[in-house]
């Protein structure tokens, strides 16, 4: 059972075709040095929260990640 | 002696030696104000307006020189405008309402504060800070000849302060020598660096920024728009990491470079090395002259309590925060809104001294949200680490395409007044919520045929009805509080509405003496504006 509501971050498998979308993901990056898909990651980071725009749901994104860096 | 910390740009109170100097026992007064800076005269200019005796002491003879803080906003000016000297201050600024935001050459951004209706004052005007202070003072010589007991004291040093039960003892040197006086109340409106804070040992924490700005006033002709420029990442040579040019009175620009933490300072201010950056800055063929340098660093801090007893502090003595948003005189101005009135009625004894308690944490709250702006705006303008860089760059590259980065765009918000949510001397709220204007929050601007809705709350309680009969006047607590009505019919104008109504047929709001909303209902319920009112004032109600 999910316990989350509708309205929460969605961690389970939401992409169709994961291996193309990690392709694409990939490709974009392609030809870029370390700086440049940095800016790039930055850029992305930007319009997909702005896409998102739910604070709620931003945070949790937030929260999901920083939990992430500190069980490494 | 009295130490000399700058030059004055006008001499307005020369020293001269007074009876008390001479006297054993030190002179009791109501309220002294140390500092006689924006706050300091606007503090005693209320007060005095008010019929309550005060006492300005202030370590210099007149007003520093130096443009410093240049950008006033419209509850400023309407604040202003209730002390008398809000006609001489918008006859002087500079009118703007647009800025422009560069990243290197591209203009990414553009704002326009175009004029709301209704509105007596404009959005910002840009204004040296010593005319402000003469304004100041030229008022309240304009109520000292009707009668207001103001006093100013120039080149009078504060060099001890000890607190006794109910009043304060008060050491000050002059140029005749040492002398002492007494005050029940004491405000300190005596700048960052407060003397009164240094010497009651009092804390002031917060964040420090390690960054270095330059201001170059200069004097030009040139044809620039009266628009806020402002670059990050300039085009031009050794600008630094952001820019700033923005027009004063006078044919005076305000230039700002921002040039980083390890700088030799002594250096950065020759003339020949600002006039180099300037130059790249506004092209060769422009001449000008170099009216005012300065080089700043800045930090974001308050004071945990505004409130020692019977000291008090305001302006930049109970809190500081980065220039980015014009968030210091102005919130300083907040700070006189505040306190004068209640400070008055305690004195007058119309108020228990816990009304004094909700100064504190009205402007501390108030503080706050400057700190966080200012900060926010900070961050984003001189960022701390290179994914910090990297997302501000971020922002701007993609804000000369995509719409929804340039909110984003953050080279300071500029300063408005705080709603007091949540304070304790909100009463109810029976509107709830779709008119503009809110509880705790000041009153909005709106015209009245030839005249402006702000022209008639003058300082006192008053009592305003829409679409409702409301009494002529009303007394609580041994005060009159006069009453007006207006009406929709009469007034057919959007802004009334919007502002007051919402979707509400009918209100009557109860003003404080600052413009802020203390409680509204839908109608007249005098029971009600007498409980909000006694609970306020810390009577018992009866």
């Amino acid at each position: 059972m999910d316990k989350s509501s509708p309205m929460d971050l969605n961690l389970s498998p939401n992409i169709v075709d994961g291996d193309d979308f990690y392709d694409e993901l990939l490709l974009a990056h392609e030809g870029l040095n370390d700086e440049k898909s940095q800016d790039f990651n930055a850029r992305l980071i930007l319009i997909l929260c702005n896409h998102i725009g739910d604070r709620r749901i931003i945070s949790q994104a937030l929260a999901a990640a920083t939990e992430h860096v500190s069980s490494e | 002696m009295v130490d000399v910390r700058y030059d004055t740009a006008f001499t307005l109170y020369p020293y001269e030696q007074v009876q008390a100097q001479c006297q054993s026992q030190p002179e009791r007064h109501p309220v002294v104000i140390i500092g006689g800076g924006p706050i300091g005269m606007g503090m005693a200019l209320d007060l005095g307006r008010k019929g309550t005796q005060v006492l300005v002491l202030d370590d210099h003879d007149g007003v520093g020189q130096g443009s410093r803080a240049i950008c006033f906003a419209r509850r400023t000016l309407d604040i202003a405008d209730r002390l008398g000297c809000g006609p001489q201050m918008l006859d002087k600024g500079v009118v703007w309402n647009v800025g422009r935001v560069f990243y290197g050459e591209s203009e990414v951004f553009t704002f326009n504060l175009s004029p709301e209706e209704g509105l007596r004052n404009p959005a910002f005007i840009n204004l040296q800070q010593p005319y402000f202070e003469k304004f100041l003072v030229e008022q309240i010589r304009t109520e000292q000849a009707k009668g207001a007991p103001i006093e100013i004291r120039g080149c009078n040093q504060l060099i001890g302060v000890t607190s006794h039960d109910g009043y304060v003892h008060l050491d000050v040197d002059t140029p005749d020598g040492p002398y002492s006086l007494e005050a029940d109340w004491l405000i300190a409106c005596d700048g960052a660096r407060s003397p009164v804070r240094n010497i009651m040992g009092l804390d002031f924490d917060g964040r420090v920024f390690e960054d270095n700005f330059l201001i170059a006033d200069v004097k030009m002709t040139a044809p620039f728009p009266t628009e806020r420029w402002f670059w990050f990442e300039p085009p031009f040579k050794n600008s630094g990491q952001s820019a700033l040019l923005h027009k004063q009175p006078d044919d005076i620009w305000r230039i700002d470079f921002q040039l980083g933490w390890d700088i030799d300072r002594k250096a950065e201010l020759e003339p020949s090395k600002v006039r180099e950056r300037v130059d790249a800055m506004l092209g060769d063929d422009v001449e000008y002259e170099l009216e005012w340098t300065s080089i700043y660093t800045f930090q974001c801090r308050r004071m945990d309590k505004f409130r020692h007893g019977p000291v008090l502090f305001a302006g930049d003595s109970a809190h500081q925060v980065s220039p980015f948003g014009a968030r210091g005189a102005n919130s300083g101005m907040h700070d006189v809104d505040n306190l004068a009135w209640k400070l008055d009625m305690v004195i007058k004894g119309q108020a228990q001294t816990s009304l004094l308690d909700t100064y504190s944490q009205e402007r501390e709250l108030g503080a706050d949200e400057n700190i966080r702006n200012s900060t926010r705006a900070t961050d984003f303008i001189t960022p701390k680490s290179t994914m910090s860089k990297r997302f501000r760059n971020a922002v701007l590259e993609l804000a000369q395409h995509a719409e929804f980065a340039r909110p984003l765009i953050n080279s300071g918000r500029l300063s408005t007044p705080c709603t007091y949510h949540d304070s304790p001397l909100n009463g109810p709220d029976e509107l709830a919520g779709s008119a503009q204007v809110q509880v705790g929050a000041p009153c909005i601007d709106v015209q009245l045929g030839d005249s402006y809705l702000l022209n008639r709350l003058d300082g006192r309680f008053i009592i305003m009805g829409i679409n409702v009969d409301v009494p002529d006047s009303l007394t609580v607590n041994g005060m009159t509080l006069p009453c007006f009505s207006l009406s929709t019919l009469e007034q057919p104008t959007i802004e009334l509405t919007a502002r007051y109504l919402g979707d509400a047929n009918s209100a009557v709001y109860l003003i404080r003496p600052d413009q802020h909303v203390m409680g509204r209902w839908k109608q007249f319920d005098e029971q009600q504006i007498t409980l909000t009112i006694e609970k306020a004032m810390g009577q018992v109600a009866h």
